[in-house]
């Protein structure tokens, strides 16, 4: 069966150190990390990855205090990136427009709010929200999205760990091939920051980054590196059959030329190289490419000691004689931006087929030994001869494992 | 507490729940629904906060009270006035 080429013709973005496209690729590779100290209820400061898009650009005032900060995140980024397509949407006809968002989790940030807010009322449950269910329907995030911009064809949000960016935008190739819709806003958002309980839940592991510097608290590769800093976040993108994309005359981003996914069947946090690496070259395979043809791996490392040298392991072993495949972390910058992670780090890396360059891994003072490997872009950017091919990893908790493969757009 | 007081509260809720609405001219004697951007979810807010801010209990089968600012004086002022006692 021939499948149809599906294309990415629009971005919109928040993340710590950037609300565009633009922004977040020219502080990645100027070395430019965003990493804030916020009061966490019940823990003080930490740090976190914070954005500040300009909500009320696309939102009013009660849209905003009654939906959530992921569906504002969700809203922000899918306007953005209708805008950034060029798609005329006033008029436009949107049953055949479909919502696909990656998610880690959700529903969290709103029931931790109201326990709180109910334990000022002696627990009373008369005072617990009528708008607590609303908000904490899996589907939320998409939902807001399609109230906000009139969207009247499928959406959902696709639960996948800190897979679920590259889940996201995999679920969007695969109904737009399937002729299911013939626009698919895809990708991934986070609103982890305003919940405790994932800070709680990372420091009770031991997996939650500190140093007294927040900029240099995420730190993959490195051999302090000592935990994960959680972001907030999100990047959606427009994706089309190259046909549809075509015949409006829409600049094309990159093609997504293939994916995989695969689960560990293992550990519910340990991520397992094997599986990694398997998922690696099967995502290539779907593409019909070899290793050597990848020129830029986005890894996922999240800075934990155990984590990274799963990952380099997995590395090593598919990428063992391409010494034309460059590696790069964008969690150095902006932390972990959980169900956002694998779509902002896409973002962050696709300009480099335009641009030539691959961003670095920052904050990488003492490799580790166990994490070196080729061509690992620590520190500073790096000028590339080829720019083609972009291999984007994404693993998840409950050892779920996404790869995706994006492609240089050539006409052929 | 007098019954302009008692609808100056409830412009003050609707001011907090709908933040973007325009309050300068709410008619009392019009339903507040057919004169503002207000749904279902947002009278359920107004009679959150008047649990929440003043400690008085709308019952549901009330809710019809609560259509103008007129019909919410006529209603609410006798209960802020039995919380105040």
């Amino acid at each position: 069966m021939e499948l149809s080429r599906i294309v990415i013709t629009g971005v919109g973005l928040t993340a710590s150190n950037g609300d565009s496209l633009p922004e977040f690729r020219r502080n990645l590779l100027d070395g430019v990390a965003r990493i804030e100290n916020m009061e966490i209820r019940y823990m003080g400061r930490i740090h976190a990855g914070v954005c500040h898009y300009d909500a009320r650009r696309h939102q009013g005032r009660k849209e905003i205090r009654n939906g959530t900060r992921a569906g504002s995140i969700a809203i922000y980024c899918s306007r953005e990136a209708v805008a950034d397509a060029g798609v005329a949407w006033n008029g436009r006809e949107t049953e055949r427009v479909g919502v696909y968002l990656g998610i880690t989790e959700h529903g969290n940030v709103e029931t931790e709010n109201e326990i709180y807010n109910i334990s000022q009322y002696n627990y009373d449950t008369r005072f617990w929200t009528h708008h607590h269910n609303p908000r904490t329907v899996a589907n939320n995030p998409a939902g807001e999205v399609t109230m906000n911009m009139g969207v009247r064809g499928p959406h959902y949000t696709i639960g996948a760990a800190c897979a679920a960016g590259n889940a996201g935008l995999i679920q969007a190739v695969q109904m737009l091939r399937l002729g299911e819709v013939d626009l698919a806003l895809a990708g991934g958002v986070s609103e982890s920051i305003r919940s405790f309980g994932i800070f709680a839940g990372f420091r009770s592991q031991g997996a939650l980054a500190h140093h007294e510097d927040p900029n240099r608290a995420s730190r993959p590769f490195d051999k302090a590196r000592n935990g994960i800093v959680v972001s907030e976040g999100g990047a959606v993108y427009t994706l089309e059959r190259l046909e549809d994309a075509r015949a409006r005359g829409a600049r094309i981003y990159g093609e997504i030329v293939g994916y995989h996914l695969n689960s560990d069947a293992a550990d519910a946090v340990l991520p397992h190289a094997e599986r990694q690496a398997q998922c690696m070259r099967r995502a290539l395979a779907s593409a019909n490419l070899e290793p050597t043809d990848v020129d830029i791996v986005s890894s996922h490392a999240t800075a934990t000691p155990q984590g990274d040298i799963q990952e380099c392991i997995a590395l090593r072993e598919v990428f063992e004689n391409c010494p034309r495949t460059y590696i790069n972390n964008t969690k150095s910058f902006i932390g972990h931006a959980m169900g956002a992670a694998g779509a902002l780090e896409l973002a962050g890396n696709l300009p480099a087929f335009e641009d030539r360059q691959a961003h670095p891994t920052i904050n990488v003072d003492d490799l580790d030994e166990s994490c070196a490997m080729p061509n690992l872009v620590l520190n500073r950017s790096v000028a590339l001869d080829r720019a083609e091919v972009i291999l984007n990893n994404s693993f998840g908790m409950l050892g779920i494992n996404s790869c995706l493969v994006v492609k240089k757009f050539a006409d052929d | 507490m007098t019954k302009e007081e008692c609808k100056q509260i409830v412009l003050d809720i609707i001011a907090e729940i709908a933040p973007d609405e325009d309050l300068s001219d709410v008619k009392p004697d019009v339903r507040l629904r057919d004169q503002l951007e207000l749904d279902s979810m947002d009278f359920l807010d107004i009679v959150m906060e008047l649990r929440k801010q003043h400690g008085i209990e709308v019952p549901e089968d009330d809710y019809p009270q609560l259509a103008t600012l007129d019909s919410c004086a006529e209603y609410l002022t006798p209960k802020f006035n039995a919380v105040n006692a």
